[in-house]
């Protein structure tokens, strides 16, 4: 029972860092329509600029906060750069776009920094505390509340403020926002910007754990991909349940069923992520989609 | 016949040109360049399956790395395992890989685009861990190794008296896969101005249109996943034929990748492009790893990196560029210029003889 919970809580770590980076795909699919299949590398990318601070003697406080904002500037320079061109493209167009980001920054990062792995610091220590009779480690602790609060303030952004309206509106009536004078296409930048910053937390927070190399987010967006469908890709509170229930299901999954064992874990997303996309294609919070033709 | 032959339009030319020049090329190249010219062929094979697909039915599949891997397992384990003749096991792993193509196209029929995007790319990442659990079958990390290539007497024969040289197996491997590509592109090209091929581009440029025609969506779009997988299938399994050996890490996702980016690079839904794509995806990375080397400006300790890293760049940057300002490839601006220089010369002529050209606008 002991060993179950264990594996539940450090279940939900990982789910809280899936669960960010969902949570990113999430708001670039709702500014228009998209899934960002750079958005890990993009992640991976913020969080060697982290890297760089802190190795630079920049207290691990200091150099977060730096980093969200340079992510944010680098999601909004992307967006204006690469995305703007073609916003109005086909669908097949816009995905082949950010898989050739993908591509493009993986390589930018392994020429600037290698394809050594290196370790990334954490400013929480791999002490375990009792915790209801499971062992829980600081490091657990410390990503669950940082990807607790991160989340809560999006939410809080999106839903509490004229800015987050505003965001919401033009992803949803394009024409009639610009018709009330929303600037609709730096909405989407900002949609952009955001989405980098978040997904930049999801990689500082895995770098410990994982090392940090350039392929370091390509399982974890896939598991981001699995919780993004599985709240239903458009809620964002989808991502967030989606991502716990991954993280956790993951996890058990890999400790329980012999069959699966540590190699196969991202099999069971790839299985998540056909199953709901079968049976359930609008996920747990996702509406069900009318289209008018 | 000879009034066909004088009317024929210029691209029957173009295709007859390609065909001796890649008949003719491994008797002016060396015997590892034949090999890397295959390798390339394979690619356009694959490609051309993956144009198939993404160009003219519509559908993306960034997983077809997978299904070449399935193709070159299916004939390894066949030939290993049960000692086949390599050569009988390719088909076999064409028609095996296009019916678990044609299954995985069933669930994909209720996928969006996006959703089917996902969900193959997915599966390129998950395949090489999926390839290493069934160990006793597939030799785990470990792979498989085949027997060496054996080259028939007759095309011994032949080939010492075409050049006066003895056949290598790369030359032989090069004349099969360059077989396999002849046939391949030749059954697409008929596919895609048939009955079939219609009914895909229908599906693709208007769905419901499309049913409101009565064509059978779901019968052509998991068709042409399946026959899409064939060839992805057969590419598979002729790479195994031309590198003797297969393991999970042979199937990266940046295969997948690699396909895409030569189907963008040639041209969507064109036949030339893929053949052009192939060529561009295999020979970018080999060129610059050999390139890069060389350039004595560039600090030594960084060249690894650089040869690491470059081709992801290029294709990345390649990828972006041309889905901005060129999205029908090599091919597409190929025809815009021809386009445009038979306009420019008709029009040239028409003014020597005081003809008014027609007007674009009502032609």
């Amino acid at each position: 029972m002991q060993a179950f919970l264990q594996q539940v809580v450090s279940g939900i770590a990982s789910g809280g860092i899936f669960a960010s980076l969902a949570l990113a795909l999430v708001l670039i699919y709702n500014a228009m329509g998209l899934v960002n299949f750079a958005q890990g590398e993009m992640a991976m990318l913020a969080t060697f600029i982290a890297f760089t601070l802190i190795d630079h003697g920049i207290s691990y406080w200091i150099a977060f906060p730096v980093t969200l904002v340079v992510a944010f500037a680098g999601g909004i320079l992307v967006q204006r750069i690469v995305i703007r061109p073609v916003e109005r493209a086909p669908i097949l167009t816009l995905v082949i776009v950010t898989l050739g980001l993908a591509t493009l920054v993986n390589g930018v990062a392994g020429f600037i920094f290698g394809y050594v792995p290196r370790s990334f610091p954490s400013p929480f220590s791999v002490q375990t505390v009792n915790l209801l009779g499971a062992f829980v480690s600081y490091r657990d602790l410390g990503v669950i509340g940082v990807s607790a609060v991160v989340l809560l303030l999006i939410y809080l952004l999106l839903q509490r403020t004229t800015i987050g309206l505003t965001m919401r509106a033009a992803a949803h009536h394009p024409e009639a926002s610009r018709l009330l004078g929303v600037h609709v296409s730096w909405m989407l930048a900002l949609g952009w910007g955001l989405a980098s910053a978040v997904g930049a937390v999801s990689g500082i927070m895995v770098a410990p754990i994982l090392l940090l190399e350039p392929n370091m987010m390509q399982t974890i967006i896939i598991y981001a991909f699995a919780a993004a469908v599985l709240g239903g890709i458009e809620s964002p509170l989808g991502a967030v349940i989606g991502g716990l229930i991954v993280g956790v299901t993951v996890n058990l999954a890999g400790a329980y069923l012999p069959f699966v064992g540590g190699d196969l874990q991202l099999a069971v997303a790839l299985a998540i992520i056909i199953a709901v996309l079968v049976i359930k294609p609008n996920g747990l919070f996702g509406r069900p989609s009318v289209r008018r033709v | 016949m000879l009034q066909r032959i004088r009317t024929a339009p210029p691209r029957y030319w173009l295709v007859v040109v390609a065909i001796l020049f890649f008949a003719g090329w491994p008797t002016v190249i060396s015997s590892f360049q034949a090999g890397q010219w295959a390798l390339a062929l394979i690619l356009a094979i694959a490609i051309m399956g993956l144009n198939i697909l993404v160009g003219y039915s519509g559908q993306l599949s960034l997983g077809h790395g997978a299904f070449m891997a399935f193709g070159a397992y299916a004939s390894a384990i066949l030939a290993h395992r049960y000692k086949m003749d390599y050569l009988a096991t390719i088909p076999i792993a064409g028609l095996l890989t296009g019916m678990v193509g044609f299954l995985f196209g069933v669930p994909a029929l209720r996928l969006s685009a996006l959703y089917l995007a996902l969900a193959t790319f997915a599966l390129a990442v998950v395949m090489p861990s999926l390839i290493k659990r069934p160990f006793g079958l597939t030799g785990g990390v470990q792979g498989i190794s085949l027997p060496p290539v054996v080259v028939p007497q007759f095309a011994k024969d032949g080939f010492t008296m075409l050049t006066g040289s003895a056949m290598t197996s790369d030359q032989w491997v090069y004349y099969v896969t360059f077989a396999y590509a002849l046939v391949l592109f030749w059954l697409a090209w008929n596919l895609v101005r048939h009955r079939a091929g219609r009914a895909m581009r229908a599906i693709r440029d208007g769905e419901v249109a499309a049913a409101a025609s009565g064509i059978n969506i779901a019968g052509y779009k998991t068709l042409a996943f399946g026959i899409s997988a064939l060839y992805a299938g057969i590419a598979g399994s002729l790479l195994g034929l031309a590198t003797g050996y297969i393991s999970p890490d042979t199937f990266p996702v940046s295969l997948s990748i690699q396909l895409l980016v030569g189907a963008v690079v040639g041209g969507l839904a064109s036949i030339p492009g893929p053949l052009l794509g192939g060529i561009f995806a295999y020979f970018l990375p080999i060129e610059s790893n050999q390139w890069v080397p060389t350039q004595t400006w560039i600090p030594s300790q960084i060249v690894a990196t650089v040869v690491k890293a470059g081709p992801a760049v290029t294709y990345g940057v390649v990828l972006i560029l041309l889905m901005i300002f060129a999205p029908n490839g090599i091919v597409g601006l190929a025809n815009a210029g021809y386009t445009r220089l038979r306009r420019r010369l008709r029009g040239a002529a028409d003014r020597e003889s005081g003809h008014m050209p027609p007007d674009p606008q009502t032609v």
